[in-house]
């Protein structure tokens, strides 16, 4: 009884289970995928990956893959089309540094300055721009991380759209076309991209998501 | 006749640290020739500051003058630019999967708990010990499936990136023990991890690179003493 297909254990404001819906995406990837609500998390999750117990998870003809990094490579080097990493060794080398560097310090900075306010909001807020700043110096005059179209980069660099909703639904000033234009710039590209796009939370949605989760702890401007 | 391209190879690293030996280790199993160049982590290089402006941080591996950071990136472009050598990731991609995912386990919730352990004391000691030792009870089961799987074999002398992550963790385990007085590879509680820690610290590049005991001990106990102070202060 073999199980055939694709599916993809995710929820709908991950970023990271967002990620694996752009790659499924790009390479015409046919996949079903679940819902899982994280404080009832179903017995399939918890079988498929039992070490962490997280999203995203993707399960190929039965067989689990977990951590979305892991994950965006297993699918780059299973369905070799439309590929998400460059070819060169080096550039590869470039990508994933600056993906590490997202989720190692541009996540958790993100995920702090939800949660803090007055002079410690605004260090965090300080170390932000200055990270975004560095990814500046990587994207340069190119249209995208991964040059004329959207590569393994882009998409681990989705966690900054998250930052962009969290912004206007809390009343911060974070990333601007003033402060940081190369990376607005950027992100104007990768929204109006016909994959990428499908791949985000529905705005008004995330919107609510954290005014509702967050409102109460940002001190007024 | 191909004309052999030009390769230069240097690492900007320091003896003690865990991750410029994953490095070390990498360019030794694929039979690399590097200049290593020793940084005074106190008082850095210009150079490195160069090489590493963002984190300013050892190993960095400088490629025909193009630098490289982070230990698990340098590996990647290590085995994927010098195919010459052994492997050091499997062929297949879920067998890839799964080896880059037990090396990312290694690395975030190994690695940064043992630092935990090493840097506190009391209570919070032990309540860093208690996650190191359900990670590695999660690292035991892992690798009942990895070698069912067929994903694993030790043989003696071959290591992949995962091997040289665990070995870079663990391979000064008698040192940690001496310093920490906690026996983490204990053969009773973990026999799948310690028989393959033991192996690897048995393969020839590893014994090759392998600071004296007494030197790690003396490192370490330097670490803890100053991470204690630091806290205490």
């Amino acid at each position: 009884m073999a199980e055939e297909g694709v599916k993809l254990f995710g929820t709908w404001a991950s970023p990271f289970s967002r990620r694996i819906e752009v790659a499924l995406k790009l390479k015409g990837v046919e996949y079903e995928y679940i819902e899982e609500n994280l404080t009832n998390k179903s017995p399939a999750l918890l079988n498929y990956n039992p070490v962490h117990k997280q999203i995203p998870v993707l399960v190929h003809n039965g067989k689990p893959v977990a951590e979305s990094f892991v994950i965006m490579e297993y699918i780059d080097e299973t369905w070799k089309h439309n590929p998400i990493l460059p070819a060169d060794p080096y550039e590869r080398a470039m990508a994933r540094f600056w993906a590490k560097y997202i989720d190692e310090k541009f996540w958790p900075a993100a995920k702090k300055v939800l949660v803090t306010k007055g002079e410690e909001q605004k260090g965090v807020i300080d170390e932000i721009q200055q990270q975004m700043k560095n990814l500046e110096g990587e994207l340069k005059e190119k249209k995208f991380f991964g040059g004329e179209s959207f590569g393994f980069l882009d998409i681990a660099a989705n966690i900054i759209i998250w930052l962009v909703v969290a912004q206007e639904a809390l009343g911060m000033e974070i990333l601007n076309e003033e402060k940081l234009p190369i990376l607005h710039g950027w992100l104007q590209r990768l929204l109006n991209d016909a994959v990428f796009k499908e791949c985000v939370p529905p705005k008004e949605r995330h919107l609510d998501f954290f005014k509702v989760k967050f409102g109460s702890s940002i001190a007024s401007k | 006749m191909k004309m052999a391209k030009e390769n230069n190879v240097k690492l900007h690293g320091m003896w003690a640290s865990p991750y410029v030996k994953r490095v070390e280790i990498a360019l030794k199993i694929k039979g690399i020739p590097y200049e290593f160049v020793e940084e005074d982590l106190v008082n850095k290089s210009q150079l490195l500051l160069q090489y590493n402006p963002v984190h300013k941080k050892v190993p960095v591996l400088i490629h025909n003058g193009k630098p490289i950071c982070e230990s698990l990136v340098i590996l990647e472009y290590i085995d994927e630019t010098w195919k010459n050598g052994p492997p050091l990731l499997p062929q297949d991609p879920y067998k890839r999967a799964k080896v880059r995912f037990w090396t990312s386990f290694v690395e975030k919730e190994l690695f940064e708990n043992l630092l935990l352990v090493a840097r506190s004391e009391g209570e919070a000691q032990e309540k860093a010990i208690k996650v190191v030792f359900e990670k590695l009870q999660l690292l035991e089961e892992g690798l009942k499936d990895l070698f069912q799987g067929e994903t694993y074999h030790i043989d003696g002398e071959t290591m992949g990136i995962l091997d040289i992550v665990l070995c870079s963790l663990f391979g000064a385990h008698e040192a940690q023990e001496e310093v920490l007085g906690v026996k983490f590879i204990d053969p009773e509680k973990f026999p799948l991890v310690c028989s393959w820690v033991t192996a690897l610290t048995e393969v020839t590049a590893v014994k090759e690179l392998r600071p004296p005991h007494e030197k790690l001990v003396a490192v370490l106990q330097f670490i803890r003493q100053r991470a204690l102070q630091a806290s205490a202060a």
